[in-house]
This record gives C-alpha cells, structure tokens and sequence, in this order.
C-alpha cells in the first residue's frame, strides 16, 4: 500500500509548546528586572541576580526564545500547508528545535554569569554564536528546501517574509558577530570604535525589522486570513510592501547613533530612510487589518481575532512612533530616555507577544487534533490582561521619557542643568511602579494561557499524522 | 570622503528610492482587463480556503509614501547626507552644537559678569553667588562628592574641614582648577604577608582602632621604613603629596582592616579631573568659595616636624 505522505507536526507542536514556556520564563525575568528599578535591594547582593546580567537574559528570552520559537514553529507550519508538502528533512528540523533550546539554556547560563560581548541583542559569547549560525544554516535549509518542493507553483505571501526573515538574520548575526575569541569564554569583535557602534546597530534593527517584523508578518498572513476566513485585502499590496519593506529597513541602522561620533551623512540617511518607512511598514497593518473587512462581526465573538487585529493596531503605532523617534529633532529629546523602553515594547509586547499569542492559540488546537482552544474565555481574559498591561506600560513610559528628556535638557539662568540625573530618576520612580503594574498583567496572562494550553493537551486530543492535503486545481 | 566612495553611497541611495517609486508607480496602475477590485481574487488557492484579493492601494497610503520619498529627497539636497555633499544648509552636528553652547553662555554672561573681580570670601557671603555656584556643584562635582558634600568611598568629603592637599583658599583652587591625582604604591610584595598584618595593626592603632598590640609595636618599625616618608613618622601625612593623616577618624577607602590591608599591599590611584579647562576661572572660583562655604574655617597647620633621624616620632598617641 502507498504511504500517504503527511505534515511533519511534530516539530511544529515542539515549538509550539516551548514558545509558551519560554514566554513566561522571559516575561517573569522582565517582571524581575521592572521590579528591581523600583526596589534596587531586589538583587539581594547576588552578582548573577544584578539588573545587568539579568537584562540581557530578559531581551535574549523573549525576543529568541518565545519570538524564535513562535518563528520556528509557526514557519514549518505555513510553509508545510502553503507548499502542500512534508519539510524538507524531519532529521534536519528536529535539529533545529533541540539545537535551538540548547542556545536558549546556554544563553540562561552564560548570561547571569556575566559572559558577554556587551553587544545589544548579541551578547552571547562566540562558541554560542557559532553554535546559531549552524543552527540558523539549517532552518535556512529546512525551510527553503521545503519551498523548493512545492506543490504550488506561487509562493504565498507568508512564505515571502518568512525567507526574508531567514536569509537576513543570517547574514546580520554572521556579520555582526565576527570576533577573535582569546578564550573560550572571551572574544573581542573584529570591528572597533565607531565602526563598531554602526555594524552593531546595522545588525540591532535590522534584528527589529527583520526578526521582530518580517518574521511575524509571514505568521500574520496565514492565520489572519484563515481565521477572518476572508483571502488577503490586496495582493499588489503584498508585493509593494514586502520590497519596500526588505529594501529600507536595511538603512534604518544609524538612527541609534544621532548626534554621536558617527559621521553627519551616515546619521541623515538613516533618518531619512527610517521617514520613508512608514508606508511599507503600514502597508502590512492595512493587509491585515482591511483582510477584515467584511468580517468585522467576528471581533465580537473570537478573541483570537481581537489578538490579532489589536497586534496591528500596534505594530501600526509603533511603526508611526519610530520613524518620528527618528528625527534628529524627535530623537535629541527621546534618545536615551525611557520613551524608548515604552517604543520597543509597543512593538515587543504589542505586535510581536499578541500576533504570537493570537497565532499559538489558532495553531495549538489544530496541532492536537481539537477544533479550538479548552476555553474560549480564558482566551478572552487573557486578550483583556494584556491589552491594559500594554498600555499601563507603554502609557507609564512615554511620559517618564518625555518628563526625562524635559528635565535633562532644562536649564537655569546660569547655564547650569536644572535638575541632576538622580532628581530625574526620583521623579522616575511612580512611573516604574506603573510599568511593573503593566508587566504583571501581561505576565499574568501568560500564565491564564499555559494553564488554557495544558487543559487543551491534557483532554483527548491526538497527534496523529495530518495527510498532506492536495494543491486547490488551478 | 573620496569621490569613489561618495558615487558609492548616492548610487546606493539613488538605486533605492527610485527603485520605491518605480515599485509604486508600477503596482498603482490598473492594468487593461484587470477584474473589478474587491470583486474576485487573483484565482490562487492555498491550504484549501486562503486566497487574496487584488484591491488597488489606498490612496491616502499611496501619496503618504509619496511624500515621505519627497521629503527625503529635499532633506538630502538641504542636509549633508549624500557622501561628501554638503547639503545646501551647510549644517553639522558641531555646528549646531557649538551655536548652542554660544547662545546659552552669551544668554548666561550678564548673571556670572557680577562675580567678576570678587574675592572668594567675597563670594561666599554673597548669596546669588552662592546660589549659582551651588548648581554649578550639582552638575559638575555631585556625581562623585555626593549632592550634599559628603563624598563616598574614595570620593572625600568636602564639608568636614579635613583636607588631603589643604583648605587655603590658593590650594582649593589649584585643586579643582587642574585635578588631584593621588597614588600610593602597593607594598605588598615589598612587606610580605606577615609584614603587610603588622603595618595594617600599626595603622589601626594610630587612630585607636582595635589591633592586636604585638601585631601593632612590630609594625612600628616597618611603617617607619616603608610608610614615614609620606604619612609622616607620626602618621598625620603629608598635604604636600595628598597623603591622608592615618591618625584621626576620615577615612577616604574605609577604617575596616580589609580595607586598609587592601591598600598596603594593592596601593591606591586616585584621581580628580580637573575643571579649569572645562569650566573657565569665574566658575572655578565659584566652586572654590562654595566649597569653602561648606566647611569650618580653615586653620593652616603647624608646619611638619622635620625628622632629625636620631629621635623617633615624638607622639603616637593613641598606640596600643
């Protein structure tokens, strides 16, 4: 008898799974470090517990781990249903699931015990480093060999971000993160001064634009559409901001660097191409949000929906606020000042958390064989908790980073700074207890949907093998 | 910037705006014979029910890019941005902030024009002086001295009357007008582990901090050899070099014996920038008589004893 080829959703599940766990992980260890800003003795004396190891530990778990997971798993499940066919190599995409917990753990050792190459978002040491690019290599492998067995002739739009996404992160982290170690523990980058500072932040938000963006606007374009069930509002769109999109972020880079030793004309380009981001970035919230139209209704009933539509909104502000923090102007006051904690995390929890979650609890029914989540409720209190989490925090930070932009740059009639920087910091102080108020209720809900996911799994469900479904006659 | 590496960036740039404009120009037509949009789909179909529709793009969306692309061309003609081109502005970075430091210290010159010519005892009795001078404390000296004076862990306490290299008024100038920099040497190589305990119970002892008392009377003769020449036989130091006085109860690292082992045998480097090139002279004489203000009236001390060699120090009171 012939064997009925099926989707490897193993892998998928793993992922699935791990993006939940590694969520709480990431989002406690923020909780842990907001806390500390407001009571400093938080760290009780303990090295590994002090607020600068611990920060890296929090934006490696949330933006590799939960994001990487969500990534992971929600790209071998689009492009297995896009391409009408198994991955490439199950052997090659287990590879990939253990190789990339074991950075994540590696990260959750080396991190708090102070090994770093103090680079933002690339602070794990070189054999790790190593360790990625190998890992990275073979998703690559897994995932456009898949795409070049496919069942379709097109390639749907997903699929496009997705190897995007792919593609670019492996050049920036092998780019960025070339280094001579001394020892295994220690590595000095190849690039030095200035240049340094620009490769950095060339790779820092190109991490933004293509890890943080691409990557979930390709799981954007398959589970809004399929749980509107409505096509996708405009194809020619797609094609516009995509290019658009791969083609600016590129330059965004030396904005992180306004008004510091990089040359003047590296700093206005990557104003000016930051300004111009605004459309193709919008470009992919219209997409999603007009993909809508038609189906509005449903927001009332599906909270998976309101995850989604939500994490538009805000990866639609977010997108507005950067290119406006982007402007010399703009960014003499806002640089350096907690506004910027509250942008990141407009996008990190806005967009990145809530499409993840969205899509996790669209994804994790159908991986177990259920037709939805245990509880659609849960859903719905979970969606509440972030959503005012999110804004507390976001809210809190806009105005501690205006009123510290503001006392930063007062000045008395003698020349002389109004206010020291610890009188800014005091007046920091109300604002941080609102942040972690906000970080709570995002933490919170993510322990409502493990506990959701868990009654999900644990009640009758199978992993039985989905047969590949046949490619539509066209 | 060479001529090669300028066609480098604005071909680059060029390349990529066009490239945009072009991508909108080229996606905003409707081509002849194309559906009605919003009416059907671009007859694709993947994983059974997901399709697209071929809507034409909003305008408002369409002439926003449009526009950014404007500005950033007419930012790159005015701003420096292309390579070695200028920008028609002529603006820098330097520029901007070299007008903005002018203007404040041109908007600042009449408040310190007052100042001018005052004696520091002058100034420490005249209140707007001493206004002025307490913000300028807090921007240029409270990050290390502490917002009150008080100091910190190697940062001395300015308000206590006690002083490493003397409180008239021409060494406090000379103090914040070209820096401090305060090194002892380390010793313990030179002391061994034994003879780094004795100096340490000596040192302890000369203020009437607890040691062991046979500890102490070994390290006498030590701290004679190795620390007199700068602490001075009696252990009340030396101004001239900054030298602390090991006798009474300030204490720049900490009186604990971890502390003062630390120092013999590591040394200590110390250093306090200096301010005269940053700050201009009318601004150091602030600081001086605000600092000033803040301590009790300075007493010139004795001058040191000079050691005859023949007779040893003549008092360590507090010994044992």
């Amino acid at each position: 008898m012939e064997r009925v080829e099926t989707y490897n959703d193993k892998v998928v599940r793993q992922f699935a799974i791990m993006t939940v766990v590694w969520g709480i992980v990431g989002m406690l260890v923020g909780v842990i470090i907001a806390a500390q800003l407001l009571w400093p003795a938080l760290n009780f004396d303990v090295p590994w517990l002090t607020y600068s190891r611990l920060r890296p530990l929090h934006t490696n778990a949330v933006i590799f781990a939960f994001g990487g997971s969500a990534l992971f798993a929600s790209s071998y499940y689009i492009v297995q249903r896009t391409c009408h066919t198994r991955l490439f190599s199950d052997g090659l995409a287990a590879f990939t699931f253990w190789g990339w917990q074991l950075i994540i753990v590696l990260a959750a050792v080396t991190l708090p015990l102070g090994i770093t190459t103090s680079k933002e978002y690339a602070e794990l040491e070189w054999p790790i480093d190593l360790l990625i690019a190998v890992v990275w290599v073979v998703y690559a492998i897994v995932f456009l060999g898949t795409l070049a067995k496919r069942k379709v002739r097109h390639i749907y739009v997903a699929n496009w971000f997705f190897a995007a996404y792919i593609i670019t992160i492996a050049v920036l982290h092998i780019g960025n993160s070339a280094a001579v170690p001394v020892s295994l523990t220690k590595s000095y980058s190849v690039y030095a001064g200035t240049v340094d500072a620009m490769v950095q932040w060339w790779y820092g938000h190109n991490a933004v634009g293509f890890f943080l963006t691409a990557g979930f606007l390709g799981m954007m374009y398959y589970f809004v559409p399929k749980q509107a069930g409505r096509p996708v509002y405009s194809y020619r769109l797609s094609v516009v901001h995509f290019w658009a999109l791969v083609a600016i972020y590129m330059w965004a880079g030396p904005h992180h660097l306004h008004y510091t030793t990089l040359p003047d004309w590296a700093q206005t380009l990557g104003m000016v191409f930051s300004v111009m981001l605004v459309a193709p970035s919008w470009g992919g919230m219209i997409n999603g949000i007009m993909t809508l139209s038609g189906a509005w209704h449903k927001l009332r009933t599906d909270p998976i929906l309101k995850f989604m539509i939500v994490s538009l909104s805000f990866y639609g502000m977010s997108t507005f606020e950067g290119p406006m923090m982007s402007i010399k102007t703009v960014n003499a006051l806002s640089h350096y000042t907690d506004w910027t904690i509250g942008h990141v995390h407009s996008g990190a929890l806005g967009w990145v958390a809530m499409i993840s979650i969205g899509c996790m609890y669209a994804l994790i029914p159908r991986l177990y064989g259920r037709k939805e989540m245990y509880s659609s409720r849960l859903i719905d209190v979970h969606f509440w908790t972030t959503t005012i989490g999110i804004v507390l925090y976001v809210a809190s930070m806009w105005i501690a980073g205006v009123m510290q932009g503001l006392m930063w740059r007062a000045t008395n009639p003698d020349g002389t700074l109004t206010y020291t920087f610890v009188e800014s910091l005091a007046a920091t102080y109300p604002y941080y207890a609102v942040r972690l108020l906000g970080g709570l209720l995002v933490l919170s809900g993510m322990f409502i949907m493990i506990y959701n996911v868990w009654k999900t799994v644990a009640s009758g469900s199978s992993t039985r093998d989905v047969p590949v479904m046949a490619p539509a006659a066209a | 910037m060479t001529t090669g590496w300028t066609l480098f960036i604005v071909i680059l740039t060029a390349i990529n705006v066009v490239g945009a404009v072009w991508l909108l120009w080229v996606t905003s037509r409707r081509s002849p014979g194309e559906q009605q949009p919003g009416a059907e789909t671009t007859g694709h179909t993947w994983d059974g029910d997901l399709r697209e529709f071929n809507n034409p793009l909003p305008r408002w969306w369409l002439w926003m890019f449009y526009g950014t692309v404007a500005f950033a061309i007419v930012y790159l003609v005015l701003y420096p941005g292309l390579g070695s081109w200028q920008g028609t502005k002529g603006w820098t970075q330097q520029q901007q902030w070299q007008e903005q430091v002018d203007a404040a210290e041109a908007a600042a010159a009449p408040v310190y024009a007052r100042f001018a010519g005052m004696s520091l005892a002058g100034l420490g009795g005249d209140a707007d002086a001493m206004r002025v001078a307490r913000n300028l404390y807090a921007n240029n000296c409270a990050m290390c001295h502490g917002s009150d004076a008080r100091g910190a862990k190697g940062f001395p306490n300015l308000s206590d009357g006690d002083w490493l290299y003397g409180g008239s008024e021409e060494t406090v100038l000379a103090t914040i007008s070209y820096g401090r920099n305060g090194i002892m040497p380390p010793w313990g190589e030179a002391l061994g582990e034994q003879g780094v305990e004795e100096v340490v119970a000596y040192v302890l002892s000369l203020s009437g901090l607890q040691a062991p008392a046979d500890l102490a009377a070994a390290g006498k003769p030590r701290f004679e050899m190795f620390c007199s020449s700068c602490h001075g036989l009696d252990g009340k130091g030396m101004q001239v070099l900054g030298a602390p006085n090991l006798s009474d109860d300030v204490w720049l690292y900490g009186s604990d014996a971890a502390e003062i082992r630390y120092g013999v045998v590591n040394g200590r480097n110390n250093q306090m920038p200096a301010q005269l090139e940053l700050l201009g002279e009318q601004k150091v004489r602030l600081l001086a008589a605000y600092i000033l203000s803040l301590a009790p009236p300075y007493v010139e001390p004795d001058p040191a004893p000079v050691p005859s060699g023949d007779e040893p120090a003549a008092e360590t009171p507090h010994e044992g």
